[in-house]
Formats: structure tokens, sequence, C-alpha cells
């Protein structure tokens, strides 16, 4: 065999403890911002805008681009959570660099061809964008962020997300098994 | 007073700021966490790596009990926290949807950001999707705005609507998630990845 120098990713970190770590950040967003984290809303933002630079006034005339446009005073990717979605690509790298991480792939079980599992990576984002959408957030926005301020819709959001998750899971087996 | 932003102890420029720092504090531990890959996530559902559950609720506890103990302690203002409305049938149909569209895309948006900067493709193709999911939605939006605004109920909190003390609530919450880890190691013993043991072939 030839030589070769074969980093060994470092293990990940115990759930426990990086839920601590989470759950301080998400503590600090509430000191500081009065509000918690959030992903979907930034690409809401992105998604708006970039219609918005094509066919202004198709945008402009739908009510939900229009919320994202904001009333013209500033730029809309001016946003919070535009800022803190570019902070999560920042960070996870930096965390992903530290312990060997970084790596191109794509993450799949052994039993599915790589470009059944791309298919699957653009149709499973689909429905979350959309029912995102549709639920006002996403696993960060509803479920971490509002269920720590105990809001009601957000706890019935979590529950489905896990019950819609858990009833498919079997479709999904050679996906991942 | 807590929370800083709200009692104008600086403008939204530096929030934007903050914002980015927060966000990096967020990316860190998601991926710290292992949820830079889909098949770590996805497990979560076939029982045999339970770390989602054990990350999500160990945050929602840490968040939840600071802010209830700042709030007590008189710290915090509790009722300047921003709070989404609740839509619940538009919100129970949005879950289920994304249930199921973790479970076939193997991410959330937030964990396929941390994945598309540690070098996954799949997440990559991931966000395409999330980016056509909004758009469809933003395009259907005339068709379906009633329907995405039906069964408003105000931005309502688990004590108010079942009128039971915040600090009842609060422990309830606790001892859920104490039961859910007890559950979820023993889970992960009966039906989690055998050890194998690893031979080195030289």
């Amino acid at each position: 065999m030839s030589e070769k120098l074969v980093k060994t990713p470092k293990p990940y970190m115990n759930p426990y403890l990086a839920g601590l770590g989470l759950g301080l950040v998400l503590l600090m967003s509430y000191v500081i911002m009065g509000r918690g984290l959030g992903a979907s809303g930034a690409f809401s933002t992105a998604t708006a805008v970039a219609i918005n630079s094509v066919a202004p006034a198709h945008a402009t005339g739908n009510n939900f681009y229009s919320e994202y446009l904001g009333d013209g005073q500033q730029s809309p990717l001016k946003d919070w959570l535009v800022f803190e979605v570019l902070g999560v690509l920042v960070g996870g790298f930096i965390s992903g660099m530290f312990a060997g991480r970084v790596k191109k792939s794509i993450e799949k079980g052994p039993r599915i061809a790589n470009s059944k599992r791309l298919i699957f990576a653009v149709f499973g984002g689909m429905l979350m964008g959309f029912g995102a959408k549709l639920a006002r957030g996403c696993t960060s926005g509803q479920a971490l962020t509002g269920g720590a301020i105990l809001n009601l819709g957000s706890w019935a959001f979590m529950m489905c997300v896990f019950g819609g998750a858990y009833m498919f899971a079997y479709f999904m087996r050679r996906q991942w098994l | 007073m807590m929370p800083y932003f709200k009692f104008d102890y600086f403008g939204s420029d530096t929030g934007l700021f903050f914002a980015f720092i927060i966000g990096i504090g967020f990316g860190w531990f998601l991926e710290r966490a292992g949820f830079g890959t889909a098949k770590k996530l996805a497990a979560q559902f076939y029982f045999k790596d339970l770390t989602v559950f054990k990350v999500m609720f160990t945050a929602i506890v840490t968040a939840m009990l600071g802010i209830y103990f700042l709030s007590v302690f008189g710290f915090m203002d509790i009722s300047e926290l921003s709070v989404t409305t609740t839509y619940i049938v538009p919100q129970i149909v949005g879950g289920l949807m994304l249930g199921v569209g973790f479970v076939i895309g193997g991410y959330c948006p937030g964990t396929s950001v941390v994945a598309c900067s540690t070098g996954k493709i799949d997440a990559v193709f991931f966000l395409i999707g999330v980016f056509l999911g909004i758009f469809i939605f933003a395009e259907l939006y005339p068709l379906i705005e009633n329907f995405s605004n039906s069964t408003n109920m105000g931005k309502v909190t688990m004590p108010a609507f079942f009128n039971i003390p915040y600090g009842i609530i609060v422990f309830l919450v606790v001892l859920m998630a104490l039961g859910g880890f007890a559950g979820a190691e023993w889970a992960e013993k009966k039906f989690g990845y055998k050890k194998v043991e690893v031979i080195n072939e030289d």
C-alpha cells in the first residue's frame, strides 16, 4: 500500500454537552435580542430577493414575497436571520475544520446509488421548504426557539415533525440502513 | 434589563453583528453534535442513534430554564420575548410535511447549512430543494393564503392555553425530558448500532 496521510476525524461531542452548548447559544440570543434562532426565514428572504431581481412586478404583487422584501427603505438582505445563517455557515465550517470533518462526500446508507440519494435530497428539501412556510418556521425557528418559551404552536409542530418522520421512516429504510 | 435589544441598549445594525456571532455558535454546536451528516440525523428515526432527540431536548430545557430563572429573579422581562402566532392546523400539516421531508431528505434547513459548509454534496442538493419548496409555496400563495392563515389562536403559550402556572409547565417539561433521555439510552442499547470489533489490516 502506498503511504498516505490518513486523518481520522475526531469523535463527536457528547450529545448532552452539545445540547447544553446549543441551549446556551439559544439563551444568549433571547437575552441579547429577545428572539431565538432560525434558518428557513433567511432562505425565504433570499428567494424573495432573487425573484424580485428577475421579475420585480411579479414579486411585489405577491403577498408572500412582498412581506420579505420590506418597505424598500433598506436592502431586505440586511436581515437578522440572513446574518445569523451566514454565521451558521462559518461556525459549522470552523468546527468541522478543527475536527477534521470537512470532506466532500454524499451521506447515505450502503444500499442506495448516489444519483438516487441526490434526487431524494432535493425532494425532501422541497417538502421541508414548503412545510416550513406553512408552519412559520422549521426545526430551529419553531421547535427549538418556540419550544424554549413554551409556545403552543411550536410544541404541536415539534410533535408532528417527529410523528411524520417516524411514520414515513419505514419507506426510506433503503436509503439509510 | 434583558432582553437588551428591546430595551434599546444598541441599535439594529449592532443586532446584525450579534446575529452573525450567535450564528457561529449555533453552527459550531450543530457540527460538534454530528448534525453535519444526514446519516446521523436519519438514524434517529430508526432508533439507531438518538442524538437528535438528546441534543434538541437538552437545548430546549437549558434555554427554557435559563429564561425562566432570569425572569423569576427579575433580570428579564419575559413579555418582551418574541412569540410567533399559533396557526394550529397549518402548523400541524407543515410539521408532518417537515417530518416526512426530514426522513426523505436527511436534513432540516439549519443542519443542511452546516453540512454544506463541511462539504456534503447531498446537503447542497437538499438546500436547492428547500429554495424550490419555498418558491412553490410563494407561487401558490394566492391559492393557499386562506388556509395558511386559518385557525389563528394568537400568540399563545402552553401555560396560558392550559391555564397552568408557568413554573409547573417548566417542571413537567424537565420531567418529560429526563424520562425521554432514559428511554433514549435504553433504546440505543436495544436497537442501536452493534459495536463491531475493528480488525486492523495493514
